[in-house]
C-alpha cells in the first residue's frame, strides 16, 4: 500500500494538470527505508512529449545526489498519461528500476477527475496497490 | 588511487550489496571491463554491443558521458563514475 499525505497527492495532480497535454514526471523523496514520501520534487520532462517522458539526466544527477546526501531515496516515482489510463505501459515497465519505489500513474484524460493509481514494478511484474491518503 | 564507481540499488546484486566499488582503466569502457573481473554480470547491465545501454545513465564526475565520448571517455585515478537508472517511460 502507498500511504501518501494529501498535500503531496494534490501537488502531483496539479503538476500533471499544469503540463497537460505533455506528460509530467517527478519524485517524492523520503527517508531511506521509511517508505514514507515527504518531499515533492517536480522533474523536467526532457522529452516534452504527450506520449513519452524522461528525466533530464543532469537534473536527475543533482536530485539523486541531494537525496543521497540527505539519506533519502525515491519513495514515489510519478508520471502522467494524458490520453490513456493510469496503468504502466510496456515502456514504463521496461524502464522501471527502483524495486523499492511506488510507481504512481496519473491520468489527465478526464479534465474533471484525475485517475491516481500506484504500482510496484519488480522484474517486469506489475502489481497494483491501494493508495491511502493521510492528512 | 583508483576510480570510484557508485552503483545504484538495482545493480548492487552484482557488487555484493556495495554502494561503491573501485576499478582501473584509461577509458570508461576499460573501467567496465576491469570491474567485470570482480563483479561478473555488471558489464552486461551497462553496455550493449558497442554502446551504453539506454536504461542507464553514466556520469563522469558530474557530466553525463553521453555528452562526452560515451565508452571512449577518458578516465583517470581520482575520478568518480556514477551509474543511475534512467527514469523514463510513456503512454505506449
Amino acid at each position: 500500500m502507498l500511504t501518501i499525505p494529501r498535500a503531496l497527492h494534490d501537488k502531483i495532480v496539479a503538476h500533471a494538470r499544469a503540463d497537460h497535454p505533455d506528460e509530467a514526471c517527478g519524485v517524492l523523496a523520503g527517508p531511506a527505508g521509511s517508505d514514507r514520501p515527504e518531499r515533492f520534487i517536480a522533474m523536467m520532462n526532457a522529452e516534452r512529449s504527450p506520449t513519452f517522458y524522461r528525466f533530464d539526466s543532469a537534473e536527475q544527477f543533482r536530485v539523486w545526489r541531494e537525496m543521497d546526501e540527505a539519506d533519502e531515496e525515491p519513495v514515489v516515482i510519478y508520471h502522467s498519461h494524458t490520453a490513456t489510463e493510469a496503468y504502466p505501459s510496456r515502456t514504463d515497465i521496461s524502464y522501471a528500476s527502483e524495486p523499492q519505489a511506488h510507481y504512481v500513474l496519473v491520468s489527465t484524460r478526464d479534465e474533471n477527475a484525475a485517475e491516481f493509481r500506484s504500482f510496484r514494478i519488480v522484474d517486469g511484474v506489475v502489481t497494483e496497490e491501494p493508495v491511502s491518503m493521510v492528512e | 588511487m583508483a576510480i570510484e564507481v557508485r552503483i545504484p540499488t538495482i545493480l548492487r546484486t552484482y557488487t555484493d550489496g556495495a554502494k561503491q566499488v573501485e576499478g582501473t582503466g584509461s577509458t570508461l569502457g576499460e573501467l567496465f571491463t576491469d570491474l567485470e573481473q570482480r563483479h561478473g554480470g555488471l558489464r552486461d547491465r551497462l553496455v550493449d554491443g558497442g554502446g551504453l545501454r539506454r536504461f542507464v545513465n553514466v556520469y563522469l564526475n558530474d557530466e553525463d558521458v553521453r555528452f562526452l565520448d560515451g565508452l571512449d571517455t577518458p578516465v583517470k585515478d581520482g575520478d568518480t563514475v556514477t551509474v543511475l537508472p534512467a527514469v523514463a517511460g510513456g503512454a505506449r
